[in-house]
């Protein structure tokens, strides 16, 4: 009775298994679709752009989408500038911002929880400090206040950026770090004289590859999403710099005559950061298999 | 476990005295002089000395430090350079509409997502789990403040239903007692005034608790699918009960711990978040507030609501830590 109990558990564990199987490829075809597609309009947007995104033609301000085939398919904005080449210009400093942010914070966050993890003592006592205060700062509003005093530009803002999203690597992080400590093959590197730093390079560093795979995807998300926010509220990227955010804070005033300016760069910042949360999704479904058992959608 | 929350209580002082000097550098780090932004381009040697000396912009930066620590203590960060007032009472006349945005967020967010998360949880794979699903991914990819634009544009642009700004219409409230708008209008049975100020909130509240929804969701959904696997739930299905029960009172009420988790760390982005959405709707509180105050270099006003907003988000935590206690006899500090 028992086994007979626990195999039909198996196999319905087995069975879910299956069913989950194909939404997964569907969420992480979606995704990476989505994704690629607004890095390649990233690369290649100065030769996809229609027009030059700053050039004002004043004889043709605030055209309605005029539709494919013409010459501004998005319509143009309140200084006749078009829509469609500045989203595409937006999407490369959106994502080169979004890269930078997440390769900088990963590179501080996987380096800080590792040691801090590894090492213990007074160095995970110092560093377990820093997140704290850190962390203590409501989200978005540390970004605020540094940009607002520091001043805008692409540095400043990608500084803004780092000073949270570091944390949650170094979090991960040490907490492997610290199981990992007494694994076996640390040890055998140990007792064959490797020394902290490259135990922590060559051991511990590539084990935490997938995990930080995983927080990078979310890092990325987040960071457009911030980026646009600070953009939007004025303190972003330098006002010259056509992004998605400054064009939503530009089209505020014109919400109730020309709903083309707010709709279109909302719509990238939703579907990009659509795509990267369903990659990250099916990623986390398929790296971490804990999650994957229990079939979670988290 | 009181033992423990002293502790953390004790623990937090640290933290928040190296906050406080983080944001002091922040600020003095910052280019361009507030006393020239104040008086104007026209001003001369004599008047800009003179307003230095009175904010006491003059002394020794660690004074000036070591002076903002002793009042912010006592909850005093000086006069607003815009307002001319002491800097309490400003953020004290702009909290309340923050405060009552952030509630009408939370409700919206919670009273739909746990009912959707359930669902989605309790029959994973199922149509209802999909589009719980989508709606959940929707809502966490969702830009707040474009989705208040659209908003707008839909409801009190097209449809021309709800108002689009501020929190209500000039000369429907009454005498405030709480700052309360909607609580005042309760107490005052002032039904029209009610009626106004719930009109006046949803559109950003809903803006607002859209990424909590999201969130809220999709943590709903994998607690359910967690707890449905536990052998209590196997013992009380084996019982006889009807699966209805089984998966509101014994699913449910064990996986609401950790969306008692979120909802409390969410609480603090949803602060943040109310900084940009505020901006959005012209919502009079503090995170509009804030924006006005950062535009004005207005440093003790701009410290005031960065310290208030770095408190109650580790109050927040704290209190969630407490509260965790309670709801799950499980954990004992």
């Amino acid at each position: 009775m028992q086994s007979l109990t626990l195999e039909s558990a198996t196999e319905r564990s087995h069975d879910l298994a299956a069913r989950l199987l194909p939404w997964l490829h569907v969420k992480a075809l979606t995704g990476g679709l989505i994704v690629l597609t607004f890095i390649a309009v990233g690369i290649f947007g100065p030769g996809l752009a229609p027009h030059n995104p700053n050039k004002q033609e004043l004889t043709a301000m605030m055209k309605p989408p005029q539709g494919i085939g013409s010459a501004n398919i998005l319509g143009t904005d309140n200084l006749g500038r078009d829509i469609l080449s500045r989203l595409i210009y937006g999407a490369r400093v959106s994502l080169l911002i979004a890269f930078a942010v997440v390769f900088v914070s990963g590179l501080i966050g996987i380096t800080l929880g590792a040691s801090s993890g590894y090492i213990g003592g007074k160095v995970d006592f110092g560093i377990q400090k820093l997140v704290e205060v850190m962390w203590a700062f409501p989200p978005l509003l540390l970004g605020i206040t540094i940009m607002a005093f520091l001043g805008q530009g692409l540095f400043n803002l990608i500084l803004a950026l780092v000073a949270q999203r570091w944390i949650p690597y170094c979090r991960v992080v040490r907490g492997q770090a610290l199981s990992l400590r007494e694994r076996d093959f640390i040890v055998a590197a140990q007792c064959l004289g490797a020394n902290k730093r490259q135990i922590i390079t060559r051991h511990i560093i590539p084990n935490l590859i997938q995990t930080s795979l995983v927080i990078g995807t979310f890092a990325m998300a987040s960071s457009i999403i911030a980026e646009a926010s600070l953009s939007f509220l004025g303190v972003g990227v330098p006002p010259e710099m056509p992004t998605w955010g400054t064009m939503l804070a530009d089209s505020r005033i014109y919400i109730s005559t020309a709903w083309w300016l707010p709709l279109f760069p909302g719509l990238c910042i939703f579907i990009t950061v659509l795509g990267i949360n369903l990659l990250g999704d099916a990623l986390r479904d398929i790296l971490d298999p804990r999650l994957k058992r229990t079939g979670s959608g988290m | 476990m009181t033992g423990y929350l002293v502790q953390r209580l004790a623990g937090t002082v640290p933290v928040l005295l190296l906050i406080s000097l983080l944001v002091f550098t922040l600020i003095h780090a910052a280019p361009g002089d507030p006393t020239l932004m104040l008086l104007g381009e026209e001003t001369n040697a004599a008047a800009v000395a003179k307003a230095k000396e009175h904010w006491g912009l003059d002394r020794p930066l660690y004074i000036q430090y070591l002076k903002f620590i002793a009042s912010a203590a006592a909850g005093e960060f000086g006069k607003s350079f815009k307002y001319g007032e002491p800097v309490a009472r400003v953020i004290k006349t702009r909290l309340p509409a923050t405060i009552e945005l952030a509630v009408f967020s939370v409700i919206i967010a919670t009273l739909l997502a746990i009912p959707l998360g359930v669902i989605a949880g309790s029959k994973p794979n199922s149509w209802m789990d999909n589009l719980g699903t989508s709606f959940g991914l929707f809502g966490i990819s969702m830009p707040s403040f474009w989705l208040g634009i659209m908003l707008i544009l839909l409801l009190a642009g097209i449809l021309n239903i709800l108002p689009t700004s501020g929190r209500s219409t000039y000369g429907v409230a009454g005498p405030e007692i709480t700052g309360f708008y909607l609580l005042d209008s309760v107490i005052q049975k002032n039904w029209a005034a009610v009626w106004d100020g719930l009109t006046h909130v949803f559109m950003p509240a809903l803006a607002l608790g859209m990424n909590m929804l999201g969130i809220l969701m999709r943590v709903t959904r994998s607690a359910v699918l967690e707890v449905m696997n536990e052998e209590y739930v196997t013992t009380a299905r084996a019982k006889g009960l009807a699966e209805k029960n089984v998966i509101w009172r014994h699913v449910t009420s064990n996986a609401l711990i950790p969306v008692v988790t979120v909802v409390g760390l969410e609480l603090g982005t949803l602060l943040s978040g109310s900084i940009i959405v505020e901006t959005v709707f012209a919502w009079p509180g503090s995170g509009s507030l804030l924006i006005t105050a950062l535009n004005a270099r207005d440093y003790p006003l701009v410290t005031g609501l960065v310290m208030t907003y770095t408190v109650a988000f580790v109050a927040i935590n704290l209190i969630i830590d407490g509260l965790y206690a309670i709801i799950d006899p499980r954990i004992r500090y």
